[in-house]
């Protein structure tokens, strides 16, 4: 036993071990990505980054098929990925106890949309446990194992980003070894072809029944008395924001949200005068209590939009809340591709060939905004390849001139790969640049099946881009140093006269990778005539001062030199640090 | 109660500061919660970090007009952050100007003299970090020395902080790093 401070998802990461979980696979999506850096540490665990979460999800019903406790971790968007095997895995139930991390984002603080994960639930009838803090993500973490087991099914473990990456006070324990479950080879329960399928949607419905019944008494549940004028129901860390505003009111707090405790919900409704209902994101829990024909209040009150936080509780309910100072006008700071990185390299080239790109997630998505602005669209996970494939197809090859579609190297292992395979097997000619900046750079530098370590750093075969691309049919791959921007600039040029399809693998090591040296870094000579030419590819150790003069911040710099290319006069000169 | 922010731009290191401060109060006995960003908007943006403690702490953010105490890395991210004090709350600010990419293509200007703007509202202790650490020959202690200025208006004894910051920064820093607080602790 011991007190310590833990991040949410090391807390995850804790309870899994505790729990006695012996296989964890992933891939990374902030706000969930440290789950499996923490589990990682624990010599008992197998950890894995799979290339993507549909394979995570697979390996771990493998592993609890296998006998033993498993998980599998993603962000919410992640959970689209892998709900293929989700959906069916809630019909064959489990053998050793199955639970998914699943991290959502309200008020979209890393994603592309703000998604419930508590209606993904729902409709794959799979139950779903809320923690709202660090002790709780433990503890919550090893009762998901036993009601897995016990009620024959896949738990999710639902997180979001406050407390993903909010720290509080855990009480740790020891781990509890687990027996692995004998296999026994079922197919009426594991092979779902329509028969089996059939008996199993019976066994799905029932067990959901079930678990609303005795949720009732789980012990992640509870109620704490106060004022009975009005009862808040509430989940997971809306649960604090209640607490911080409304100390003395009466509180059902549900660690259970899918299926809902009916008869607790029941009981503590007919104790109070009004019931105000307070979740994050979708009115799930409201529209459920709403359907069984209580009057209770929620959305009409409470936005469906973004993160919760006491001020905001306290506008509804007081219509005023704390702030004494008006907020300052300052100009924004959004974040920015950093010095040195490759992929301002690769953007500046498309920029200069007025390029459109079909995007991607990463880093790169950055490149969408000033002074870049090369990249038209983000979607999904491997969306730039297979959307440049569809613009030909309904524009012809002559509006793809200037088009291009770019894709970080984590992501076209991800879901990139299957898009590319369309483009051959469809005689697509567009031109795709994989932006390989060996890792997986934007959720903090994670290993991937490129990099030739795993996430145990254990060395391991690192795909070739190019053999990979070559083997499904491209015939035209090109490797490229990423920031060689002459090369860059006459094959993305060739290659929108050639009626053929490109793939241009644009490399260099992201410039925050541990284990690399810059010796060097950029100086300006007193050649400088102030244009600004410099300032064009938008590094952010570059400056232009009120007296027009042009600095570049020494410490800053890694000395790539992309800025050297864009002074007229050869003022930008490498020197040693 | 104490709600701190810990406020800078992404890269300062906002992070590692409020994991000591936050680990400084759990060592005395309170409870704590800390929140963090990590993801996208740790690439160079505005980046803010919360610590809070006391008795029992339910909220992990500190939320505009609570906080007692913010420490700024740089100047407009203590602009940009200042109504989240509470009426007598105070500023702790490193004297660091980092351009937003705005500011760099010419699209904005940075704003003067935010140090005497914040004065007249705000109770204000400022310090050249950056100057300071250079001195000691290890820019990177920066937040070292802002955080001692920090912790003097915070509590807890030099004692308790040094403490955890020996066991928290990287091994071989451990001697500038406890120099740079003490040059901080002693301004404040």
């Amino acid at each position: 036993m011991e007190k310590k401070i833990m991040l949410g998802n090391e807390a995850i990461a804790r309870g899994a071990y505790e729990a006695g979980v012996k296989v964890s696979s992933a891939y990374p999506g902030t706000p969930s990505t440290e789950i499996s850096e923490f589990v990682a540490l624990y010599d008992e665990v197998y950890a894995e980054w799979a290339p993507n979460e549909k394979v995570a999800l697979e390996v771990a019903i493998g592993a609890s098929l296998g006998g033993a406790r498993s998980m599998a971790c993603m962000k919410h968007v992640g959970l689209n990925v892998a709900s293929d095997p989700l959906y069916t895995l809630s019909y064959t139930g489990v053998g050793g106890g199955l639970v998914v991390v699943v991290a959502d984002d309200p008020g979209i603080a890393s994603s592309q949309n703000e998604q419930d994960t508590r209606m993904v639930a729902r409709s794959a009838h799979v139950p779903v446990l809320e923690p709202s803090d660090s002790q709780e993500a433990k503890d919550f973490m090893k009762f998901a194992y036993e009601v897995s087991e016990k009620y024959d099914t896949p738990v999710i473990l639902r997180t979001t980003t406050k407390l993903s990456h909010s720290q509080s006070v855990v009480t740790t324990d020891g781990r509890t070894e687990v027996e692995d479950k004998a296999y026994e080879r079922n197919i009426s329960k594991y092979v779902m072809m329509p028969v089996n399928a059939i008996g199993r949607h019976k066994v799905v419905e029932k067990r959901d029944n079930l678990l609303a019944e005795e949720g009732c008494a789980f012990p992640v549940n509870r109620v704490e008395w106060g004022d009975k004028k009005v009862g808040f129901i509430t989940a997971g860390v809306a649960y604090q924001y209640v607490k911080e505003v409304m100390p003395e009111a009466s509180v059902l707090k549900l660690g259970i949200v899918n299926p809902l405790p009916k008869k607790l919900i029941e009981d503590f409704i007919k104790e109070v005068d009004e019931v105000w209902v307070v979740e994050e994101l979708e009115p799930v829990i409201e529209e459920q209590i709403c359907s069984w024909g209580y009057a209770v209040k929620g959305k009409e009150m409470f936005t469906r939009q973004g993160e919760y936080s006491a001020n905001l509780l306290k506008r509804v309910l007081f219509k005023k809340d704390d702030q004494v100072f008006e907020k300052e006008s300052a100009p924004a700071r959004p974040p920015i591709l950093c010095p040195g990185c490759p992929h301002r390299s690769v953007f500046s080239v498309l920029s200069k060939l007025k390029m459109h790109a079909a995007g991607d997630i990463g880093c790169y998505t950055l490149g969408a905004v000033a002074p870049l602005g090369v990249m038209d669209t983000c979607i999904c996970m491997g969306a730039s390849i297979s959307t440049l494939h569809g613009i030909e197809k309904a524009k012809g090859r002559e509006y793809l001139k200037n088009w291009v579609a770019v894709i970080g190297d984590s992501t076209f292992l991800h879901t990139g790969i299957n898009s590319l395979i369309n483009m051959v097997y469809n005689k697509a000619t567009g031109t795709v640049i994989i932006l390989d900046n060996r890792t997986t750079g934007m959720t903090g530098h994670q290993e991937h099946a490129g990099t030739g370590k795993t996430l145990k750093q254990d060395t391991t075969y690192a795909v070739d881009f190019t053999s990979l691309c070559k083997s499904v049919g491209v015939k035209r791959v090109f490797e490229i140093n990423a920031f060689d921007v002459k090369e860059l600039e006459k094959t993305i040029k060739e290659s929108a006269e050639v009626d053929e399809l490109t793939v241009i693998i644009a490399k260099a090591p992201c410039a925050l990778l541990k284990g690399q040296k810059f010796p060097d870094k950029m100086v300006v000579s007193d050649k400088c005539v102030r244009c600004g030419a410099c300032l064009k590819p938008g590094c952010p150790a570059i400056t232009k001062g009120g007296d027009g003069k042009i600095r570049i911040d020494g410490t800053m710099c890694n000395g790539c030199g992309l800025c050297a290319n864009y002074c007229k006069v050869g003022a930008i000169v490498k020197v040693g640090k | 109660m104490m709600d701190i922010m810990v406020v800078g731009v992404g890269g300062q290191g906002t992070l590692l500061t409020s994991r000591i401060i936050g680990k400084t109060a759990l060592n005395a006995g309170y409870d704590v919660k800390l929140s963090e960003v990590h993801g996208m908007a740790q690439r160079g943006g505005s980046v803010v970090t919360y610590v809070r403690f006391g008795d029992k702490v339910y909220e992990p953010t500190v939320e505009e007009g609570k906080a007692d105490v913010l420490i700024a890395f740089e100047k407009l991210e203590a602009k940009r952050y200042a109504h989240y004090l509470k009426k007598d709350g105070i500023i702790i600010v490193n004297e660091s100007e980092i351009a937003p990419m705005s500011v760099v293509i010419g699209q904005a200007q940075y704003p003067e003299n935010i140090v005497e703007e914040l004065r007249k509202t705000h109770t204000v202790y400022s310090i050249d970090g950056d100057g300071i650490a250079k001195s000691l020959g290890n820019s990177k202690v920066v937040n070292s020395v802002v955080l001692g200025l920090g912790a003097k208006h915070i509590g807890f004894s030099e004692q308790e902080w040094l403490e955890v910051l020996k066991q928290t920064v990287p091994p071989k820093t451990v001697e500038v790093n406890e120099l740079a607080f003490k040059n901080g602790y002693e301004r404040g």
